[in-house]
């Protein structure tokens, strides 16, 4: 097993006052993946590439690449199923699976 | 030395005078009795053009704080004004202004809490937010509640710590003084140009103010927040003693009345310092050797400073003009009997609750606390609280 991290936290006097966040772009460094109880997953096969996942994704978590829709990034995905609920194609080319069970999938 | 005009003035119209003066890039209020004037006659300011502040009238205290926590974060100089129900309406974005360490000015005019509903003067409304972070500074009449405004701007930013400075309702907010204003262009240059470090509109460095902090960094930024709120006692000193070149007015964390030579004393704050003062003088007349602190600097409490200034006296009145109900004792009280224990002092402390919901405090009574605080110095016992002016 690899050894863990030791990740070391900035203390109260290192830390920018007054709770703020500086410089953009931050919301990168939260990985908010580790939220999700659901995944989706991605059909290609039913796929009509109409990209309205992709519109409607609050955490721009749809990958697409040449028009195509390929996957999700489950860095950032939180699982809320918006994809999933807005896919248009009749019999749904996003599932939602409980992440338990994707899981276990992983593993075999 | 003085370098005022002297002019008539009510505590409102001297706090809304100085409001002028600074001319503040944001004033958000919504209207309260007895504060209601100060951005009322503010908000005339802005109609005649005399201000460039940006004024928002909005729907609620509540909405006001909210509105000054995004102009202050926005990078603005942000005031506004209020009282009892509307302090306790804004009590929620209180802290969150002082949370994000944005430097809002918030005249406070102390009226009774409801119920039973009252509109006049009494601390309960300040004492109810005294924990929430912000700097609270006392006015004993309307010439220290003008000073203090000019005064806070700068504590405020300083420290990036939100201030509050308080009048007592009606007795000075309506009540007309003999002031000195400064000149217009004095308190300009005084309080200078807001020059804020990080701001949401700093758009080539962005930041993002007010995100979540769970387990791992809320306790690290409310230590930093303590450490800040420890260090403005020095801020405060300082901007009085810049205050004193321009106004010839000094300032402290609290003022002695012929405290230094007493063997009784009465702590004391807002008017009721003013009435005390008068009966000082009457008893030392009489050959009683009779003082005064006044509290100016409520939050943060300069304990030490004030320990000091207290342990050689034989007995201490403490008024307070609120009770915390608590079941023993009022806040100003608390304060200063913990204060004593950490010295190891054991010393006569009497509490006395007056004026609740604006009841007269007049010299008779004050001279009764000095009368009782006597007879405690020769040794005799009295009630630890007594509720003074109450019908029995």
């Amino acid at each position: 097993m690899a050894e863990k991290k030791k990740i070391t936290k900035p203390g109260w006097k290192n830390l920018p006052e007054g709770d703020l966040i500086i410089g953009g772009g931050t919301a990168m460094q939260f990985k908010t993946g580790d939220w999700r109880s659901e995944r989706p997953v991605h059909i290609p096969e039913k796929c009509i590439n109409c990209l309205t996942c992709w519109v409607y994704c609050p955490d721009s978590a749809v990958i697409v690449k040449d028009g195509k829709v390929i996957g999700f990034n489950y860095d950032y995905c939180k699982g809320c199923g918006i994809c999933a609920h807005e896919c248009p194609v009749k019999g749904k080319a996003i599932k939602m699976v409980p992440e338990r069970e994707a899981k276990i999938e992983t593993c075999k | 030395m003085a370098k005022g005009n002297i002019v008539a003035r009510t505590g409102n119209e001297a706090m809304a005078e100085a409001m002028r003066q600074i001319n503040p890039d944001v004033v958000a209020a919504y209207p309260i009795t007895p504060a209601t004037e100060i951005v009322q006659i503010f908000a005339s300011y802005v109609a005649d053009g005399l201000v460039s502040t940006e004024f928002v009238p909005v729907e609620s205290e509540h909405s006001a704080m909210s509105a000054c926590i995004g102009s202050s974060a926005a990078g603005g100089r942000t005031m506004t004004g209020t009282s009892s129900q509307g302090l306790a309406l804004m009590a929620e974005m209180l802290y969150i202004a002082a949370g994000l360490r944005l430097p809002i000015v918030l005249a406070v005019v102390n009226r009774a809490l409801s119920s039973p509903i009252n509109i006049h003067c009494d601390h309960s409304d300040t004492m109810m937010v005294r924990d929430s972070g912000w700097i609270q500074i006392f006015s004993e009449n309307s010439q220290e509640a003008y000073d203090n405004m000019i005064q806070a701007v700068k504590i405020a930013e300083k420290a990036a710590i939100p201030v509050i400075v308080t009048t007592d309702g009606f007795i000075i907010s309506h009540g007309m003084e003999r002031i000195e204003i400064l000149d217009d262009a004095d308190v300009k240059n005084f309080v200078g140009e807001y020059k804020p470090k990080d701001y949401l509109l700093k758009l080539e460095e962005p930041i993002t103010a007010g995100a979540l902090d769970l387990t791992d960094y809320y306790f690290e930024h409310k230590r930093q927040q303590i450490e800040g709120f420890k260090a403005s006692k020095a801020v405060i000193l300082d901007v009085a003693k810049e205050f004193a070149v321009i106004a010839g007015r000094s300032y402290g964390l609290f003022e002695k009345y012929r405290l230094d030579d007493a063997e009784i004393a009465l702590v004391a704050m807002g008017s009721t310092a003013g009435t005390t003062k008068v009966v000082v003088d009457e008893l030392r007349q009489k050959g009683l050797k009779a003082g005064l602190l006044k509290p100016r600097v409520f939050r943060p409490f300069p304990k030490e400073e004030i320990l000091e200034a207290l342990k050689k006296l034989k007995a201490i009145a403490v008024m307070d003009r609120s009770d915390s109900m608590n079941g023993h004792e009022g806040p100003l009280c608390a304060e200063i009997k913990a204060a004593f224990y950490d010295i190891g002092v054991n010393k006569p402390v009497l509490n006395y609750i007056y004026g609740l919901g604006g009841r007269e405090i007049r010299p008779e009574d004050i001279a009764l606390v000095f009368s009782e605080l006597s007879e405690v110095a020769g040794g005799k016992e009295k009630p630890k609280v007594s509720y003074l002016g109450v019908r029995e």
